[in-house]
């Protein structure tokens, strides 16, 4: 009971976390992989505190798939240089207008780190899983 | 385009990718990965094309310049290796189409066969010391889970041994790098050959050198280090020992031949004189292996240890002539390695054994089996019309030439015993009484044959057409002898 309640108030604390050194990885320490390995830490703290079906019902997706979207991501990123016809993985960058941020300076690095966020979630969800599942 | 030389790497990443998402659906699998690694095979001949055009390719990845950034390189070697393993894998696809069985297919099979082919392409393409290590990883990575894939229990024993030996020479590659690199200060292998030149090799090079070469030995299975290799290609599926026996070997013996040839090249009477005498150890040693065993899958793969101890003598002679010999050499030995394994699959697929004194006069209901057995066979040996006749001819004159004579002498010998050990196979397998074996009528052995053949007839096509493809193989020797020019192509001075 303790358990469940400091979950449901850290787990929040933590995803966000994980989100600001994500997103602070261009400046400061952090980027995608660390990022990711917190969020699956939280995942894995909600997986210890209820159960599989839990977090089944809160998050239903397989996070197989979720490997293959990252790496996806990742190499799509890499590959859309092949459009512009610039060397493969180049990175653009510039200011954006986004209708409620204003001016945010975007880099398509950040593609290529959340590609890795979510390869590193899927890939230490589905080890936990499928040890955790087996009989 | 600029980015053509990364296509050979990109096509089968995206195929893998996307077959991840499509575990249950089995012949959209197979005709994906199937399709797509005809488009690699297709992109990679051209690639071949456009660097015996237009000279050595060279991609500076994310536009950063040669030393800093990582450069991809291809010049003729490794656009001719492209080539090869993406006929191999391709064909290993077909192969695997109808005798891998559902219950692997089902589990990630293709999309690991495609990372396989990325990693060992990318090992082929780069230009960087660490990129070298890290496609080497994926490449491992990919050859643990093919090897443990199905989770019999020799697959489960032999991939522990495996993956063990590949964790330590793993370890030791990076501790090798760091060495490298606390000395030089690069990891572009041009600049690294550059700056080694500037100090003229001096004993810790040397030391790194024989690093190295511990390192691609145990990749490439080198006369000491050979010993993982008999069990660890002993366990897996037929398509999945085709696969290893063709691609990952080499892959080991072609980073010798690149770090040796760019780097270490000062100091030739000490670093290559070891990897003279170790490649001749390995000659003899494979060779015993293969006529002491009745095994068919044993006597093929101690095969692959006595070919690469060829195609390392050939380089490590350093002529013209045996150099040309080794890179045509190690062609031919990835297609006609890959052949054979289909083959013996087939047989072991009919018969249920592995074992030739179990069976006999296949010859009767299989001539095609049979003559396309006979036909790898003896180009495997290296009888003249065939592919496997050139390069050990070149290989030989080379060391006759260079005062390597007994090497030569063993080289020669060695081909009297591996026709031996294969038409071992042929006199015992094949001729006979004819008996009856359990998966008779239900092997589809003409469905598996398509891929052997196909191989076999570019085998031919090589030892037939080799005035043909000569060009390109000098292009290649030519680079492996002078690296200035390929560390002008890659610094662009």
């Amino acid at each position: 009971m303790i358990l469940q309640v400091c979950t449901k108030v850290c787990l929040f604390i933590i995803i966000l976390f994980s989100v600001h050194s994500f997103f602070a990885g261009h400046y400061e320490p952090g980027g995608g992989f660390i990022g990711g390995l917190m969020t699956s830490g939280a995942l894995v703290l909600l997986l210890i505190a209820y159960d599989m079906k839990t977090l089944k019902n809160i998050l239903p997706i397989d996070f197989k798939y979720l490997i293959a979207v990252g790496l996806l991501f990742a190499v799509g990123t890499a590959a859309a240089s092949l459009f512009f016809n610039v060397p493969f993985l180049t990175h653009a960058f510039g200011d954006v207008q986004i209708p409620i941020l204003g001016e945010t300076a975007l880099h398509t690095a950040t593609l290529f780190d959340l590609g890795v966020y979510l390869v590193v979630i899927g890939v230490t969800m589905t080890i936990i899983q499928t040890i955790g599942e087996d009989e | 385009m600029i980015n053509f030389l990364i296509l050979p790497i990109l096509v089968p990443i995206l195929t893998g990718i996307l077959l991840l998402f499509l575990p249950r659906h089995i012949y959209l699998q197979r005709w994906i990965s199937a399709i797509s690694t005809f488009g690699t095979v297709m992109v990679a001949a051209s690639l071949v094309q456009k660097v015996y055009q237009d000279g050595i390719q060279t991609l500076d990845v994310s536009s950063w310049e040669a030393p800093f950034g990582i450069t991809l390189v291809s010049d003729m070697l490794s656009a001719t290796l492209v080539l090869t393993t993406s006929i191999i894998a391709f064909l290993c696809i077909l192969y695997s189409c109808f005798s891998i069985g559902e219950a692997r297919e089902r589990f990630y099979y293709y999309p690991i066969v495609q990372f396989l082919v990325v990693g060992v392409n990318g090992a082929f393409t780069t230009g960087d010391i660490f990129n070298l290590f890290v496609f080497f990883e994926v490449m491992l990575m990919s050859s643990y889970v093919l090897l443990v894939h199905g989770g019999t229990k020799i697959q489960l024993r032999e991939s522990i041994k495996y993956i063990l030996v590949n964790v330590i020479s793993s370890a030791l590659f990076v501790i090798t790098v760091a060495y490298l690199y606390s000395v030089v200060g690069s990891l572009n292998m041009a600049h690294i050959s550059e700056r080694i030149s500037e100090v003229e090799q001096n004993g810790i090079l040397t030391v790194i050198a024989i690093l190295f070469l511990i390192v691609f030995g145990l990749k490439g299975a080198i006369f000491p280090l050979y010993f993982w290799l008999p069990g660890s290609y002993y366990a897996p599926p037929t398509p999945i020992m085709a696969l290893f026996g063709a691609l990952l070997t080499k892959v080991g013996v072609y980073s010798i031949m690149r770090t040796y040839s760019l780097f270490f090249y000062h100091d030739y009477e000490y670093t290559y004189g070891i990897l003279i005498f170790l490649s001749l150890l390995t000659i003899i040693l494979g060779v015993i292996g293969a006529i002491a065993y009745m095994d068919l899958k044993k006597i093929i793969i101690y095969n692959i240890i006595a070919a690469i101890g060829v195609i390392l003598f050939g380089f490590a002679v350093m002529s013209l002539d045996s150099v040309a010999g080794s890179v045509y050499y190690i062609v031919h030995d990835m297609i006609i390695k890959a052949a054979l394994f289909l083959i013996i699959g087939i047989m072991i697929k009919i018969t249920g054994t592995s074992n030739l004194k179990k069976m006999s006069g296949l010859i009767k209901r299989y001539p095609g089996l049979a003559w396309t057995f006979f036909l790898a066979a003896v180009s495997l040996a290296g009888i003249p019309p065939l592919s496997g006749f050139f390069g050990k001819l070149l290989i030989i004159r080379g060391g006759f030439t260079e005062g390597f004579n007994v090497g030569a002498e063993i080289v020669l010998f060695s081909s009297l015993l591996i026709l031996f050990s294969v038409m071992k196979i042929f006199i015992y397998g094949f001729w006979g009484e004819p008996r009856s074996y359990p998966e008779d009528e239900k092997t589809p052995v003409k469905s598996l044959l398509i891929a052997p053949v196909i191989l076999v007839i570019i085998s031919i096509l090589m030892g037939v057409g080799s005035e043909a493809i000569f060009p390109y193989i000098s292009l290649a020797v030519e680079t492996l002898l002078n690296p200035d020019i390929y560390i002008d192509a890659v610094l662009k001075e």
